[in-house]
């Protein structure tokens, strides 16, 4: 058979989603953030709410995820994306708002807009990537960064003792009365994906249905930060990171 | 027509309020107004006061260094303002808790035992408005239909069966000036 | 005919936002301004406008949600004091650079540091220069009575519109806490969701039929393309600079010597000027509406048909360096001013202008 032969319309499996555009993707090979720019596309294309969503970004790797999914976005100051959603959404009740955020940006330097966006229980969907490393700025440690991790700031590995310990945020987001849907999910494996997928469409309808907020937590990898290969870290992750955050539903008060 | 006033005592005696409701009365007859309080911590139990300027002309300075008439409620306010009583103007205090009676000649001074009124009348919240109506008695710079006009105007609904007390508090304070 | 009321400088920019039409606040309590917030939330808007009122978890929030609102379309303003603005510089420095129209209300208390609650005007470099990172500018409206402060709440989002960049009323203690006769300005009706699309055709609404997507943020990585961003900045800043200035005279016409005050200090100095013509000295006063864009070029007149000018200010001298640059040495220029939260009466301005003009005295 040709490639010809093979790339016929009829045995089309998978597509790229038409919202997620041609930019070429700063990304690294084998970041977790594509395979969730994906979902986050696909899922908005399925919900047909092109028109009415209005994504926040962060500021960290994510920084430019405005630039490949073809939607409304407001870039946030770093730490801010909660605020921003919270204006957004009460300015535009009729939108879907959601934030995608990274540990440093949501359980760092945003700690404070997360927490009291999720006490309010703004009708927001929070996205947060925690790869347990700085990417963007070079490997320093995150607040999310495990007991004995290596990184640039942490160079003999982390302390609790100088660090503290690795913030458990989806935990700590559960307990507030304002969440809807509190989850922690992966992308490494294609079954992950769909657990994930099924996640972040539940998140997005919250927002539309005026619910509360929902966090969808994605334990990721930094194959760059973690200098290791991606599938060296996707194993990495089911080993070590997977122990501190495990993967599951923390809180629905969504009964299905 | 032009009067400068300070009304100053503890921060509780009702002296923002009484400024109020005077700059309310001054508003009913369409007269400039500016009232500008002391603010802040020690509005609570400090010291407390206010500047109010009614005028026919517009108000320049919100800030004053000397005033026509002080209305003054305590013994630190009397220490701060009877020096700064223009010569000629009018000092009108209340005797109760004065333990240094004002040592000025050229200006004319009230001494008004609105305190020992409030106690008669059974009402501490009597208070303030018995100093107005003597301060009114003395210095007639609004009417007290005015005053009343105003109490209605600011006074939510369901707290203006309390009007015809604050009326006949005025009238006892305007009963202690001799 | 609107109704006279007597209201507080800090409750009229409270009615004033109402009427305006505006569709959101966020803020978060700091004194001598809390009756801002605390009046948006008395009167309930969002159950007759649907303006939003939020109060924030801090500073910071608060004027992330107004660069949020801004970058709807949305007409949204926030309030604070002293130490508040600083937090909130980050914020305003986004909201310049992504070219939002905003309005930032700062009610002046004594700093640096926690400083006091007492009134100041030590925030004039921070708001006239920029205040936080970055080649940016606001419009900055300087009231001086409590009608001004209502009024200005029109004009500062009219303007942040027009030109699409943030403004900022810039009050202290004095102007926030006392009351005067105020006519609010005529309401307006809020903007509808239609009428935002065609006005701010760049506000981010969601796609909404439109094809494209909106995107706000404010990097560029490209040098090239961050210049010609910086490029543009100024050629709205020359613009401004070209038809808002704004200020109000008295007596200037046989002046010869000028105070240069702004705010409700300007108010203390006319007091002060009307007791020195009486006395015969030919004293006038200049009062800078707008701080930024400055009257340099009245102000450089001046200087040239005058003896001297001095600066009143509640600060150790900041608008007496753009008071100097616009004569240009022509004429001296003294500074007399309080700090930490204290207000001068009008004696002791006076006091200061015949110590200064020593040629001037009685």
């Amino acid at each position: 058979m040709t490639p010809e032969e093979i790339m016929k319309p009829e045995n089309l499996v998978y597509a790229k989603p038409r919202l997620l555009n041609d930019n070429h993707m700063h990304y690294c090979p084998g970041c977790s953030h594509g395979v969730v720019h994906r979902l986050v596309a696909e899922i908005i294309e399925e919900l047909g709410i092109e028109d009415s969503t209005i994504g926040v970004a962060p500021v960290g790797c994510s920084v430019f995820a405005y630039n490949y999914i073809d939607i409304d976005w407001i870039e946030a100051a770093h730490g801010r994306a909660p605020a921003v959603a919270t204006a957004v959404k009460r300015l535009n009740p009729s939108r879907m708002v959601f934030t995608y955020q990274g540990d440093g940006d949501l359980a760092a330097i945003g700690t404070c807009e997360t927490i009291h966006a999720a006490n309010r229980g703004e009708n927001i969907a929070i996205i947060f990537i925690n790869n347990a490393i700085y990417g963007m700025t070079g490997g320093q440690m995150a607040p999310t960064t495990l007991e004995g991790m290596k990184t640039s700031t942490t160079p003999y590995g982390r302390r609790v003792d100088l660090n503290g310990y690795p913030l458990e945020m989806s935990k700590l987001l559960a307990q507030l009365d304002g969440t809807c849907l509190v989850t922690r999910q992966a992308v490494h494996t294609p079954a992950a994906v769909r657990k994930a997928k099924a996640a972040i469409k539940q998140a997005f309808i919250n927002s539309m249905e005026g619910r509360g907020t929902s966090v969808v937590e994605i334990v990721s990898t930094c194959n760059s930060g973690w200098k290791m290969t991606p599938a060296q870290s996707n194993k990495w992750m089911e080993e070590n990171m997977f122990a501190k955050y495990p993967l599951g539903e923390i809180k629905n008060t969504v009964k299905k | 027509m032009k009067e400068e006033i300070v009304i100053a005592g503890f921060g509780g005696q009702g002296v923002l309020s009484m400024g109020k409701i005077l700059a309310y009365a001054a508003l009913m007859d369409d007269l400039e107004v500016t009232w500008m309080p002391s603010y802040g911590p020690e509005q609570r139990g400090g010291t407390a006061n206010v500047t109010v300027i009614i005028s026919d002309k517009e108000i320049s300075s919100p800030v004053l260094n000397s005033y026509d008439t002080a209305v003054i409620l305590n013994q630190q306010s009397l220490d701060k303002f009877e020096a700064s009583i223009k010569p000629g103007g009018t000092l009108i205090y209340d005797s109760y808790g004065i333990h240094h009676a004002p040592q000025r000649t050229d200006i004319n001074v009230y001494r008004i035992d609105a305190m020992e009124a409030a106690f008669e009348m059974e009402s501490a919240k009597a208070y303030n408005m018995i100093v107005l109506g003597s301060l009114l008695k003395i210095k007639p710079i609004v009417p007290i239909e005015s005053v009343i006009k105003g109490l209605k105007k600011t006074l939510p609904e369901r707290h203006h069966h309390l009007i015809p007390m604050n009326e006949a508090a005025i009238n006892r304070g305007m009963d202690l000036v001799k | 005919m609107e109704e006279k009321r007597l209201l507080k400088g800090n409750e009229a920019i409270a009615l004033a936002a109402i009427r305006y039409g505006a569709d959101g606040y966020f803020g978060y309590p700091i004194t001598p301004q809390s009756e801002i917030l605390e009046t948006l939330e008395a009167e309930m808007p969002w159950e007759t406008t649907g303006m939003v009122v939020l109060q924030a978890e801090s500073e910071v929030a608060a004027i992330n949600m107004v660069y949020a609102g801004a970058a709807c379309g949305k007409a949204v303003f926030t309030s604070s004091s002293s130490p508040g603005v600083s937090l909130k510089q980050e914020g305003i420095s986004y909201i310049a650079a992504g070219e939002l129209p905003a309005l930032i209300v700062n009610v002046m208390r004594g700093g640096p540091g926690l400083g006091t609650i007492q009134p100041s005007q030590a925030d004039y470099f921070q708001a006239t220069k920029g205040g936080g990172h970055g080649d940016y500018h606001l419009i900055v409206l300087a009231p001086s009575s409590v009608q001004e402060m209502a009024d200005f709440v029109y004009l500062g989002f009219d303007l942040a519109f027009k030109y699409r960049t943030p403004a900022m009323i810039l009050a202290d203690g004095i102007v926030g806490q006392m009351m005067e006769k105020v006519v609010l300005p005529p309401a307006r009706a809020r903007r509808t969701d239609e009428e935002i699309a065609a006005q701010c055709p760049w506000a981010v609404t969601g796609k909404n039929g439109r094809g494209h997507s909106n995107v706000m943020t404010t990097l560029e990585l490209n040098s090239e393309l961050m210049e010609k961003h910086n490029e543009h900045y100024q050629q709205t800043y020359r613009l401004i600079e070209e038809n808002e200035v704004r200020y109000q005279e008295y007596y200037t016409e046989d002046a010869e010597y000028v105070i240069v005050a702004f705010g409700s200090v300007a108010r203390i100095c006319l007091k002060a000027i009307e007791e020195a013509r009486q006395q015969g000295v030919k004293v006038g006063l200049i009062r800078p509406i707008t701080l930024w864009p400055f009257p340099t070029k009245r102000i450089a007149q001046l200087g040239a048909q005058t003896k001297g000018m001095l600066c009143v200010e509640l600060n150790a001298g900041q608008m007496i360096e753009d008071v100097r640059l616009a004569v240009n040495g022509t004429v001296p220029v003294y500074h007399f001013g309080r700090m930490g939260g204290i207000v001068p009466t009008p004696q002791e301005v006076l006091d200061a202008f015949n110590e200064k003009f020593n040629e001037a005295k009685m």
